[in-house]
């Protein structure tokens, strides 16, 4: 309408059209990527795998059930497929562009057909196993398929207390809260003598948020500076308050050392959390380029042999 | 200059220079019209408050890029403007002032202007001022001719003939009226805070101001203040959430004090004494930074005998087609006059000056745009309507727009649009989104009552308006309507229209009396015809509600039945002895009727989500309408079975589930408290599925510009339901209030966007209730995203930093920030893309409708 006029007389203003423009399709129900429309790949997966396992049973090939039999074949074929395609799953979620697609969709099917894969790869290889490149890329399909069905459970467990941990605080305001607490911390150490300013110290230059790697294995901060200083610090208190001589410098200090104490440790559960919603990508990830690799030497070999 | 002087000396004043012309404020207005003035040779002053010109543009932030937009707009201003820096807009200006011989009073604030002329009959102006306890005070001045007496701050007086008003709107601010408040150490305004260091200060007042700077002054440690913030109040009510929170955060961290329900008794060098709950403290304070609001300059403004248009807190000053205003001799210009454009304010400048030199057929700056406007539209062959024929036939022709001057209509236009629609041609569809306003100037339109068969219509005739409830309740339009001969109609964008409701005081009641008959009409249908409702209407009352404030409480008898204008209801039963919540109720719908119909006490609470508009039914004429209408009747206990329905539904689950039932309760009313209620389509986050990846701001990023217009960290979360920091797309935004080059609009769906003409002034980010506008500028395109993949090359996927901007764009530095914000992915073939790329689901969107429902019940259950 007349509302191009004005924009081409550089006001920019595009005046609404009139007509009810129907938004974009998407998806508003509030469904996570296990139950994806309403578990649409957990069924489709399920009798994908049934299916395979009716043929498998029905069928009584000779000598026996392998790769080479027309069922093992269109297995493997099907289950090759699979495998590239669920890979590209990185590349899907980087590459977003305007078109519709639902990376929730993808997620699902890509949890469920993967764990079909189970199924179909097992009954491709007609259970002879041995010690070969066909063996070597069904145990790596395993260990990619078991390293997803762990991070399909931290998915499922971990956000929940990820969220309660952190309640309204970010990551960022999290390491703030700390540096404020060590400026506050460096402040009233000034007025220490030099034995307990050290202790102070302790917690301002020993101590690590997200500690070391043993320290973050475990879990374990006690013996950090900060830990170690709370505590010498504690002692000092109680001793001072036993003796009838409470020194308000080391109470605040002991109260600063405290929150600090408690700061630490909300930020390192974050930390480790978050650390662990990835971690185990660290393994399904190199495990599904090794795969790759292993299953076009299967391939290949396959047709050389033949 | 010297000959105008010598004419205008007058016998009673012979020892004071009577000057042609005082100009009051050397902004982008009064600068404008005293070079014009100064090159026409005409004897001038320019008074200015401050020891600089332009204080507003002075007080841009550093650097801020300065635009001149409209483009398309011819400047006609002896000063030269284009866009650049604020340094170099007035490095050029302080230059050009200078060698055009302005005559410049710099520390020269006007106080009072007043004629010394004869008293002029019959012209009275009436000042009424509103106290805050809800009481008014109404003073009378007699105007007098001119010439004025100007009145300055330090007590000189001067004398003109005509004076021209640029004060712009920034107003005084509110001084600190406590003793020691005029002490040199105490200041108004904060440039720089990284400009002082190892000071105690005390920032006094807690609105928005007050906590940015008190935020700013204690941001580096390595500054080492001690600042102390001062409120009058418990709470920071005045200020935004973001601020509230990043203010207790940081008082939690110990980098600032707060004293509460604090004010000041007196201020003394090194020191200040405070009047707290537990008594008076006195405390080392080495700088007051006093920030508590400014007066607007309305009161000034009125005491020179200026009327203004309205009551309306927006209304501007009543002009003349010259600028003149109600006091014969004074002009106004500029941001004052209504238009905040520097060009704009530039020509207005020039063109005053004009007026008042004697040349009267000057046509205005915009007069090329205004004839685009008109262009193509269907005249007789003989007579060309010029511009303002045009204006003249559209004010006389549609009634709303009767009550405005020559110069409203101008402006007006500028917002609006006209043109012809052929008979049967469609204006607007049903459910397009729209709050514009639609005048009939010339045939009748027809409103297709019945979406299933468009053969069914109303008429509208010539002269009346359409469209009314979009601008009014901000939702969508409720019928298609289409011309039903050939028409030619003005379209009043809804700036223009909140403009002219608060101009036209008419104007305002004519709309009220048509929506509350339309929404009747629209709500109720039931073959009622406007007839019908005389009674009904005669008695209704629109009334405001605060956010918060009940209309109906249970227990209590009434029977009037309310229907909500604009903002939306939450309707809570008392169950157990806890409220529990019942419903949402979006404007255009309407409440109470259950007290029509049975009699019976209110059996539920309904109280305003947001500030809304509500008509008040009166139940007595209603009831003699249902009775009049039986289907009306039938109609209403239909929908009140399934409101009972609801309720019983939701009584019997309490019993099971109590549990459930009052975590409903608990995340409704959070997510009304977080701007829900007022939202058209807002970001939600599950935290039982989200997994912290990003991927929603990344994608977010890569789809617009390269910058993420959502932080999902930040915001509040209530019972794992999170509410990111992301544009609800309210339905009447907030941010649209003051935007100069009004850049805000909403598209066609739905979505509240910014365009390209923003001047990055950052009052949308102000005004922004939930802080979700961005000032940024936009970083160089990312290397293609295979690259990173294989090669590592570029940033990879999201938001680029400013440091790897800033070396692979030369230009980046000196970019313009602009604001930025969601705009719902609009255009985009698969909707929004924050989820799109959520890979488990747990980013959603969706509207108060859909989402405040008994649906968030089963997500409990699950
Ligand atoms: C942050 C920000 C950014 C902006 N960016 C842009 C932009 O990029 N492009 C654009 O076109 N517009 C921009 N604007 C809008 C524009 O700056 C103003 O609308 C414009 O300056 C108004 O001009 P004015 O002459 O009417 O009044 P002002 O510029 O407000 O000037 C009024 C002058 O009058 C003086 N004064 C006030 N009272 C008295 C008194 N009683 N006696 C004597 N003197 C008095 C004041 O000190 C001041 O110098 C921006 C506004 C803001 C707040
Ligand atoms: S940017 Fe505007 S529309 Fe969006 S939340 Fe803020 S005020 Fe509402
Ligand atoms: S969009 Fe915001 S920053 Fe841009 S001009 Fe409008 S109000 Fe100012």
């Amino acid at each position: 309408m007349a509302a191009d006029g004005p924009s081409k007389l550089g006001f920019g203003r595009k005046l609404m059209t009139g007509k009810a423009v129907a938004p974009a399709r998407r998806d508003v129900a509030h469904e996570g990527f296990l139950t994806h429309r309403r578990g649409r790949w957990a069924r489709i997966a399920a009798e994908l795998s049934v299916a395979a396992i009716a043929v498998y049973v029905m069928t009584d090939p000779t000598p026996r059930h392998n790769g080479g039999t027309s069922l093992g074949y269109t297995l493997g074929t099907l289950g090759t497929a699979m495998i590239v395609w669920l890979s590209l799953l990185g590349v899907r979620k980087r590459v977003i562009g305007s078109k519709p697609f639902s990376l929730k969709g993808w997620t699902s099917a890509h949890v469920w057909l993967g764990l079909s894969l189970i199924v179909i790869g097992t009954l491709h290889s007609g259970f002879q196993f041995g010690w070969n490149v066909h063996t070597l890329a069904w145990a790596l399909m395993m260990v990619v398929i078991l390293s997803g069905l762990w991070g399909v459970t931290l998915y499922a467990t971990l956000p929940e207390k990820l969220s309660a941990n952190r309640g309204e605080v970010t990551q960022q305001q999290m390491l703030e809260a700390i540096r404020t607490l060590d400026r506050q911390l460096d402040t009233a150490a000034q007025p220490l003598a030099a034995e307990e300013a050290a202790l102070v110290r302790l917690s301002l230059e020993r101590c690590r948020i997200a500690g070391s790697l043993r320290q973050r294995l475990s879990g374990n901060y006690a013996n950090d500076g900060n830990a170690l200083a709370l505590a010498a610090v504690s002692e000092r208190v109680s001793a001072g308050l036993r003796a009838g001589r409470p020194d308000e410098r080391l109470q605040q200090i002991q109260f600063l050392l405290e929150r600090k104490e408690a700061a630490l440790a909300q930020a390192r559960r974050h930390i480790r959390m978050k650390a662990q919603l990835e971690l185990w990508l660290y393994i399904h990830v190199p495990a599904t380029i090794a795969l790759l690799v292993a299953l076009l030497a299967h391939v290949l070999s396959v047709f050389l042999y033949w | 200059m010297k000959r105008g002087e010598q004419r205008f000396v007058r016998g009673n004043s012979a020892s004071v220079t009577t000057y042609r012309i005082a100009i009051v404020g050397s902004g982008p207005a009064g600068l404008s019209a005293a070079a014009h003035a100064a090159r026409l040779g005409l004897s001038h002053v320019l008074l200015e408050k401050t020891d600089h010109l332009s204080d507003t543009i002075t007080k841009y932030q550093k650097g801020k890029h300065v635009m001149a937009t409209p483009s398309q707009l011819v400047l006609r201003s002896p000063l030269d403007f284009d866009a650049g820096k604020r340094e170099a807009v007035l490095g050029t200006w302080n230059e050009q002032t200078a060698s055009a011989g302005v005559n410049v009073k710099y520390m020269a604030e006007v106080t009072s202007i007043a004629g010394t002329g004869d008293p002029i009959p019959g012209s009275v102006m009436r000042i009424i001022s509103r106290k805050r306890d809800g009481t008014s005070d109404t003073r009378e001045i007699q105007r007098r001719a001119p010439p004025y007496r100007l009145t300055l701050a330090n007590g000189e007086a001067i004398m003109a003939d005509t004076v021209i008003l640029a004060i712009g709107t920034q107003g005084n601010p509110n001084l600190m009226t406590c003793p020691g408040g005029d002490l040199p150490h105490v200041q108004h305004q904060l440039d720089d805070p990284t400009a002082y260091s190892d000071e105690h200060i005390f920032v006094i007042g807690g609105g928005d101001a007050g906590i940015e700077n008190a935020l700013g002054l204690c941001a580096d440690p390595a500054q080492n203040n001690m600042v102390t913030l001062v409120n009058r109040s418990a709470d920071f009510a005045n200020a935004k959430d973001a601020n509230v929170k990043a203010l207790m955060a940081a008082r939690d961290a110990g980098r600032i004090s707060l004293m509460t329900e604090t004010t000041t008794r007196a201020i003394e060098p090194g020191f200040i004494t405070l009047d707290t709950r537990d008594g008076e403290v006195r405390a080392r304070c080495d700088r007051v930074i006093a920030r508590m609001g400014s007066a607007p300059p309305r009161g000034f403004v009125e005491g020179c005998g200026v009327e203004f248009a309205s009551d309306d807190r927006l209304a501007f000053p009543k002009l003349s087609a010259t600028f003149e205003s109600t006091a014969p001799g004074i002009f106004v210009v500029g941001a004052l006059a209504g238009y905040p454009l520097i060009k704009h304010c530039m020509n207005q400048g020039h063109d005053v000056v004009e007026f008042i030199n004697g040349n009267l057929d000057l046509k205005p700056a915009d007069e090329p745009i205004l004839e685009a406007k008109f262009a193509g539209l269907p005249e007789d062959p003989g007579s060309r309507r010029s511009v303002a024929d045009w204006l003249e036939h559209l004010r006389a022709s549609v009634s709303i727009l009767n009550g405005m001057s020559a110069l409203q209509m101008r402006e007006f236009m500028l917002d609006s649009t006209v043109r012809l629609y052929r008979a049967g041609e469609v204006i607007f569809e049903r459910n397009a989104p729209g709050s514009s306003l639609f005048g009939i100037a010339e045939g009748e339109v027809l409103v297709e009552v019945n979406p299933n068969d468009r053969s069914i219509t109303v008429p509208i005739p010539a002269g009346s308006i359409f469209g009314e409830v979009g601008l009014i309740s901000g939702r969508r339009r409720g019928a298609t309507i289409r011309a039903g001969e050939d028409s030619i109609v003005v379209e009043i964008s809804r700036t223009a229209a909140l403009k002219l409701m608060s101009q036209v005081p008419a104007a305002a009641r004519e709309i009220t009396r048509i929506t509350t008959e339309r929404s009747l009409l629209q709500i109720f249908k039931s073959g009622l015809a406007p007839a019908d409702l005389v009674d009904v209407i005669a008695n209704a009352k629109v009334e405001t509600v605060r956010a918060g404030q009940a209309i109906i409480r249970e227990g209590e008898q009434g029977d009037d039945i309310f229907i909500i204008r604009s903002g939306s209801m939450v309707v809570e039963k008392s169950i157990g002895g806890k409220a529990v919540f019942l419903n949402y109720v979006p404007a255009g719908s309407y409440v109470g009727e259950m007290g029509v119909i049975t009699g019976a006490a209110r059996n539920a609470t309904v109280r305003a989500a947001v500030k809304s508009d509500v008509i008040r039914l009166a139940g007595e004429p209603f009831r003699a309408l249902l009775a009049a209408k039986p289907q009306l009747l039938d109609k209403l206990r239909d929908e009140m079975a399934s409101r009972t329905r609801l309720n019983a539904f939701i009584e019997s689950k309490k019993d099971s589930f109590s549990g459930v039932v009052d975590m409903y309760t608990g995340v409704a009313n959070f997510l009304v408290e977080q701007g829900v209620g007022e939202a058209t389509d807002v970001l939600l986050i599950d935290e039982k599925l989200c997994v912290g990846c990003d991927n929603c701001e990344k994608a977010c990023a890569d789809t617009h510009d390269g910058l993420s217009r959502l932080d999902r960290e930040a915001g509040r979360t209530y019972a794992h339901l999170h509410v990111p920091t992301s544009c609800r797309h309210c339905e009447h935004p907030h941010c649209m209030a003051d935007c100069p080059p009004n850049a805000i609009h909403r598209g066609p769906t739905g979505e509240v966007y910014i365009d390209e003409t923003c001047i990055g002034c950052g009052n949308c980010q102000r005004n922004c209730p939930y802080g979700v506008i961005r000032m940024d500028k936009v970083p160089p395109k990312k290397p293609w995203l295979l690259s990173w993949l294989l090669f590592g090359r570029g940033p990879g996927p999201g938001e680029p930093s400013p440091k790897w901007a800033k070396k692979h764009d030369p230009a980046y530095a000196e970019k313009a920030k602009k604001a930025i914000k969601c705009d719902m992915c609009s255009g985009q073939e698969g909707g929004p893309a924050c989820v799109r790329a959520c890979p488990t689901g747990a980013a959603i969107r969706v509207s108060p409708e859909q989402f405040l429902s008994v649906a968030l019940m089963d997500r409990e259950e699950r």
